[in-house]
C-alpha cells in the first residue's frame, strides 16, 4: 500500500520507462475496442470453420438459438460434438439471437458496419503502436535486459510454476520471474503479431497479394479461427494479467505503470515483483 | 451526492471500487452506443478506409490475382446472400422469359454505348475462374464462375478519360424501394479477374445468385458483386446517385473499399 511504504522510505525508483508505460495504456484500449467491435463483427455469421471455405454443415464452434418444447427460446453452443445451453449469454440473449451477448459488443446492438469501422480504425492504432514498440524495446535493450531468458531462470522455471500455483509471487526485487518473461515475451512476439496477421488473411486482397498467407494458416476460415482462438487466448492473458496485479499490491504497481515510478521499499516482504 | 444519507456512505473502498467499475463499464457502454452514431466519430474512424485502401494497392499493384483453386474444392451448395428471389415487376417479367428480352446496357461516359443480350455475351470470350467469395459477415464459399471480362465489354465501349468509376444497376431491391447498385474504380474494373459472370459451376447463373449476370471482383468483399445486373455506366463520380455513396450498402454505413 502507498500509505505504509510512505512510512518507511520515500525515495523512488524508475519502474518503467515513458515508451512502455504510453504504450501499455494504448494498447489496453486498443486491445478493448479491437475485442468488442470484433465480436460484433463474429456475431455476424457466429460460427468458425477449418480450411479455406465454410462447410456451412460442420463449423467447430457455432453459436445459434433453438425453440425449446415449451416455446421459450434457448441460447445455443456447439463446440465440436457437443451442444451446451448458454442462454442469457452466448446464442440467446436480450430477447434476440446473437452469438455474444450485448455487453460484449460495440455497438452494444447489431450493427456490423459501425463495428468493422471501429475495428479497422483501432487495428491500425494498434499495429503502428506495437510496431513502434517492439522496435523501441529492442533496439533500447528493454527485451534483452528484462525479458531474456538466462541460465538461471530456466533452471528455476519449474520452481516458479510450483510458486505461482502456491500463489507465491514473492521475487527479486524489480525483476521478473522466468514465467512472467516466458507470458510477456509470447504475447509481445506471437500473439499481437499472429493477430495481425490473421487478421490480414481474411482480407481478399491481401490473399491476391500474398497467396502463401492462406498456405501458412491453412485457408481464409482457418485464419478466421485462429484470429478468435488468439484473441481469446489474450483475454486470458489479460484476466491472468489482472489477477496478478491483484495479487501483489494493485495500487503500487498501478502507479508503476501510470508515473513510472514506485516508492522504494526497505522490507523485501513487499512484494517487488511487477505484474 | 450530499444529500443521501450516511448510511449510504457504509460500504468499503472495495465495494465503492466494485461499483465505479460497473458505472464506468455501464456508462462505456451507453457512450460507444452513442459514439457510434456520432457522425464526427464516424467520420474518424471511416479515414481508416483510406488507409487500407492505399496500404492494400500498393501491396497488392493492379494485377495481382486472387487465388483460384482446384475444382475439387467447389463448395457443395452456394450460398447465395442478399436478394435471392427479386420480386420486382421488370425482374419478373423477364425472369418468365428465360431472359431472351433482357439486355446489359453500357453507357454514361463511353464512346459506343451498347446493349448486350445474354446469348451475345455468352457467344464472347470468356474467361472460368474458381475462386473464394468471402462475405462480409466472416464466411467463404468456392465456386467457378464464367464470362467475359469486364475489361473487354469496356474497351469494346470506349471509356472516356474522364470516368473514374464503373457503376452497377441492378434489377433488385433488398428493401422493395432502392434498386441495388454497386461502384468500382478503373483498377478494379480493368482487372484481369474481373467478370460479368453468366455461369456457376457450368451451369447457367442460378437466380439466387443473380440471374442472368452478375458481376465478380475477386479481391473485395461479396457486397460489391452486384447481382441482377441490367445497366453499367460509366461516371466522374457517385454523388448524385442515390445515397451519393457509391452502392446500396455503402448508402447504409458499410465501405465503398472492401478489400478487407
Amino acid at each position: 500500500m502507498p500509505g505504509r511504504s510512505s512510512n518507511q522510505n520515500i525515495t523512488r525508483r524508475l519502474r518503467h520507462r515513458l515508451p512502455v508505460r504510453v504504450w501499455h495504456w494504448i494498447n489496453l484500449w486498443c486491445l478493448i475496442v479491437l475485442l468488442l467491435s470484433g465480436l460484433q463483427i463474429f456475431n455476424a455469421h457466429p460460427a468458425l470453420y477449418w480450411g479455406s471455405a465454410s462447410n456451412f454443415d460442420a463449423p467447430w464452434l457455432e453459436m445459434y438459438a433453438m425453440r425449446a418444447a415449451d416455446g421459450s427460446i434457448d441460447g445455443m453452443t456447439a463446440l465440436g460434438p457437443w451442444q451446451f445451453t448458454t442462454t442469457g449469454i452466448l446464442g440467446y440473449s436480450g430477447d434476440s439471437v446473437r452469438g455474444f451477448p450485448g455487453w460484449a459488443t460495440l455497438p452494444s446492438y447489431q450493427f456490423l458496419s459501425m463495428g468493422r469501422l471501429w475495428h479497422f480504425f483501432f487495428a491500425w492504432l494498434f499495429a503502428i503502436s506495437g510496431a513502434l514498440f517492439a522496435l523501441y524495446a529492442l533496439l533500447s535493450g528493454h527485451f534483452r535486459r528484462n525479458f531474456w531468458l538466462d541460465g538461471h531462470d530456466w533452471r528455476g522455471l519449474g520452481r516458479n510454476i510450483i510458486n505461482h500455483a502456491k500463489l507465491r509471487f514473492h521475487d527479486h526485487a524489480g525483476k521478473y520471474n522466468s514465467l512472467q518473461k516466458l507470458s510477456y515475451l509470447s504475447v509481445v512476439f506471437m500473439a499481437l503479431p499472429l493477430m495481425i496477421v490473421t487478421g490480414l488473411c481474411m482480407s481478399p486482397t491481401i490473399n491476391a497479394a500474398a497467396p502463401w498467407l492462406l498456405d501458412l494458416f491453412g485457408g481464409r476460415q482457418s485464419a478466421r479461427s485462429i484470429h478468435f482462438i488468439t484473441a481469446f487466448s489474450l483475454v486470458l492473458f489479460a484476466v491472468v494479467h489482472v489477477a496478478m496485479v491483484l495479487l501483489s499490491n494493485p495500487l503500487r504497481q498501478l502507479r508503476g505503470m501510470i508515473t513510472g515510478r514506485v516508492p522504494r521499499s526497505s522490507s523485501s516482504s513487499d512484494s517487488e515483483s511487477p505484474s | 451526492m450530499s444529500r443521501r444519507p450516511p448510511s449510504e456512505f457504509s460500504f468499503s473502498r472495495r465495494a465503492l471500487l466494485q461499483r465505479t467499475l460497473l458505472g464506468a463499464a455501464a456508462l462505456g457502454l451507453v457512450g460507444c452506443d452513442r459514439l457510434s452514431e456520432n457522425d464526427a466519430v464516424i467520420s474518424l474512424l471511416d479515414s481508416a478506409e483510406t488507409l487500407n485502401l492505399k496500404t492494400q494497392r500498393l501491396l497488392a499493384g493492379r494485377e495481382s490475382l486472387a487465388v483460384e483453386y482446384p475444382a475439387s474444392m467447389i463448395s457443395p451448395v452456394f450460398r447465395p446472400n442478399g436478394t435471392v428471389d427479386p420480386q420486382t415487376e421488370l425482374y419478373r417479367q423477364l425472369a418468365a422469359n428465360d431472359f431472351a428480352d433482357w439486355r446489359l446496357t453500357v453507357g454514361g461516359l463511353v464512346r459506343t454505348p451498347l446493349e448486350l443480350s445474354l446469348s451475345t455475351l455468352r457467344g464472347m470470350p470468356s474467361r472460368t475462374q474458381i475462386t473464394r467469395h468471402d462475405c462480409v459477415e466472416g464466411w467463404s464459399a468456392i465456386g467457378q464462375w464464367s464470362g467475359p471480362v469486364l475489361g473487354d465489354i469496356l474497351e469494346q465501349a470506349g471509356v472516356h478519360d474522364s470516368a473514374r468509376y464503373v457503376v452497377f444497376h441492378c434489377m433488385d431491391q433488398l428493401d422493395g424501394q432502392h434498386d441495388y447498385y454497386e461502384s468500382i474504380d478503373m483498377v478494379e474494373a480493368f482487372h484481369p479477374q474481373t467478370l460479368l459472370a453468366h455461369s456457376l459451376n457450368d451451369e447457367p447463373l442460378p437466380v439466387g445468385n443473380g440471374a442472368p449476370l452478375r458481376l465478380r471482383v475477386e479481391r473485395q468483399l461479396g457486397y460489391k458483386m452486384a447481382k441482377y445486373l441490367k445497366g453499367i455506366t460509366l461516371v466522374e463520380h457517385f454523388d448524385d446517385i442515390q445515397g451519393g455513396k457509391g452502392g446500396y450498402w455503402e448508402d447504409r454505413g458499410y465501405t465503398w473499399y472492401a478489400g478487407i
